[in-house]
């Protein structure tokens, strides 16, 4: 919500026009309140199911959901599925929180400074992020996070320097766009540093992009660990995350479906809501965006 | 046009240099480095690693090291497999095909159903069907392709059994129509996301090109609704997709490393995951190395294409 205030000035941030159309943005809406229940879920679930997530039943394993005494049911060990899910959730959902803080941190840097220096600094820098483009980032993820201690905050920061260059690009062509305005002429003959230009001058009028493109990166991250996880390279067992929970889903997909096709399903509900907000957002805040 | 070509391909050559860069920067920071296969033996002391520095040149100074290994990437010589002491070039091209080949016919669909739902979204705008569509693409884009894969297997393979659930062939049928029939569903799940990303990228298209003046002047000559939009607007709209389709390279790549392993598909992903289990580097450093190459020669490609078809472009 800070994102809609900074927007909108001094006066109240829910009378502005940026508000009002992401109020009447439905899906972003839809997206927002499944969000927040997630969250929620995942904040407070924990404490009220009567099942801890790494409790092993040995009696109840591969119990169907709805049935018994485990409401999605449980897994090879008998841990029960609901507890997992939600503890799984915590941890993916602050690793694509992190993640996106720092790719963007990492993205706004680099695109502020490539657009207002320019020449052969921005030069350099853009093709450095043309560089780290042309490998499928997955591979170079992997590659890291076999080669690091995989640990939740490694997992984080391997993810977001993976995923800070597109933040980079669009911050630089706007900030290139900004660069000869006249506030920013302005800024100059009053002898101001060129680091208080980028940073307080032109930064704050890029916002409505990067909040655009960090709100994107924050599905991106959680897909992205979901992958690796998922692989066997991501958060280790036996702490939970949506993605390790798939890891060893695909041996008992004809017997207990259900392992797969839950955490998956909570995969994507949260991906997909992060994707609605963004699209609100970018609608709401004017930003013009070619990327899908 | 020469001006062009010759521009194109230096851009393309300082990016090879700096994919390179980043390259050699992730092989020093694997865990033992280039000498991580002695690492793994325990009669190998530290003096017998300091010995072998020295020995493989790992004493010298970062930039030549560089250099040197840069020389012998140039000249083929990308090192060989810890796993069977194979060159790495000739254990990456017998992986080529089968990845080719799922990403050929992934390609195939998505751009087909992609450009059909936006061209059809576009035509028909703010219908239901444009409505869902473009709900459709945003959801599409939020599944994780492996999960996308294990429902396919249970719901294809398993509950209905049309399809098998994996591997390229069977074992003893080299008939096309036996590969044919497992390449179907890996190549369904490895297009979802990209149909969603044609088809938002060809209703965006597709609308720029309607609201263009030769439109209004087809219009006026009479011409029937449906010839305007086959000849004059999607040809149009179809020009920019060739330039995507270079750019969804890395993104396709990605897809197909996990959808192999799901679909235990005998590509490039698989040997990537596979050699990583190993910590076979070699492999993994000349797959990323491979990648990236495939990716800035196919970006190349499409922006000489799109040179060609378009006049417009051999201007600037």
């Amino acid at each position: 919500m800070t994102a809609l205030a900074m927007n909108a000035g001094p006066s109240r941030w829910w009378h502005s026009r940026a508000a009002r159309r992401f109020m009447s943005h439905h899906l972003a809406l839809l997206g927002l309140a499944l969000i927040t229940l997630l969250t929620l879920a995942c904040v407070l679930g924990p404490h009220l199911l009567p099942y801890d997530s790494l409790y092993i039943d040995l009696r109840a394993r591969f119990s169907p959901p709805l049935t018994g005494y485990h409401f999605l049911g449980t897994d090879p060990l008998g841990r029960d599925l609901a507890a997992r899910l939600l503890m799984a959730g915590r941890i993916s959902l602050l690793v694509g929180f992190f993640a996106m803080l720092l790719s963007t941190i990492i993205g706004t840097l680099v695109g502020v400074i490539a657009g207002y220096r320019g020449g052969w600094i921005g030069a350099s820098l853009m093709r450095t992020v043309d560089g780290f483009l042309s490998f499928p980032s997955i591979f170079i993820l992997l590659a890291l996070a076999a080669a690091l201690k995989p640990s939740p905050a490694m997992i984080t920061v391997v993810i977001a320097l993976t995923s800070w260059m597109e933040v980079a690009r669009i911050v630089e062509a706007e900030v290139h766009s900004l660069r000869e305005r006249e506030f920013v002429l302005a800024g100059r003959m009053l002898g101001l540093s060129g680091a208080h230009i980028m940073f307080r001058e032109i930064l704050p009028n890029a916002m409505g992009p990067i909040i655009v493109a960090a709100t994107l990166t924050v599905a991106r991250a959680i897909l992205m660990e979901s992958y690796i996880s998922f692989l066997g390279y991501g958060i280790q067992p036996p702490l939970p995350s949506w993605g390790n929970m798939l890891n060893g889903a695909q041996q008992y997909l004809a017997s207990a479906p259900w392992l797969a096709i839950i955490p998956g399903a909570a995969i994507t509900i949260a991906v997909t809501s992060f994707n609605f907000i963004g699209d609100g957002l970018r609608d709401a805040l004017d930003v013009r965006d070619d990327r899908v | 046009m020469r001006g062009f070509l010759l521009n194109r391909l230096s851009q393309s050559l300082v990016l090879l240099v700096i994919v390179s860069i980043i390259g050699f920067g992730i092989l020093n920071l694997l865990p033992g480095g280039p000498l991580a296969q002695f690492g793994l033996d325990p009669g190998m002391t530290q003096q017998d690693i300091e010995r072998l520095k020295g020995l493989l040149g790992l004493d010298r100074p970062i930039w030549i090291q560089y250099l040197d290994w840069a020389w012998r990437l140039v000249h083929g010589d990308w090192g060989h497999s810890f796993r069977d002491g194979a060159p790495v070039l000739q254990v990456i091209g017998s992986h080529l095909f089968a990845t080719l080949l799922l990403m050929g016919s992934s390609t195939v669909i998505a751009i087909s159903v992609g450009a059909w739902i936006g061209i059809r979204g576009a035509t028909r705008r703010y219908s239901l069907f444009d409505y869902l569509a473009t709900v459709g693409a945003m959801v599409a884009l939020s599944v994780p392709t492996f999960w996308f894969g294990l429902v396919g297997i249970y719901v294809f393979s398993l509950k209905l059994g049309w399809l098998p659930a994996g591997n390229m062939s069977e074992i003893g049928d080299d008939s096309i129509l036996g590969y044919l029939h497992h390449l179907i569903l890996p190549s369904v799940v490895l297009s979802l996301v990209h149909v969603a990303i044609w088809s938002r990228y060809m209703r965006t298209a597709t609308l720029d090109a309607i609201s263009q003046d030769f439109v209004k002047t087809a219009r006026a000559k009479g011409l029937s609704e449906r010839r305007i939009l086959m000849k004059h607007v999607v040809g149009n709209a179809l020009l920019p997709m060739i330039t995507l389709a270079g750019m969804q390279l890395p993104s396709i790549l990605t897809g197909a490393l996990v959808t192999e392993t799901v679909f235990t598909w005998p590509g490039m992903g698989r040997l990537f995951l596979d050699s990583l289990g190993y910590s076979d580097y070699p492999v993994v450093m000349g797959l990323l190395m491979f990648s990236a190459l495939l990716v800035i020669l196919c970006n190349l490609i499409a922006d000489v294409v799109v040179a060609l078809v378009d006049p417009r472009i051999r201007l600037a």
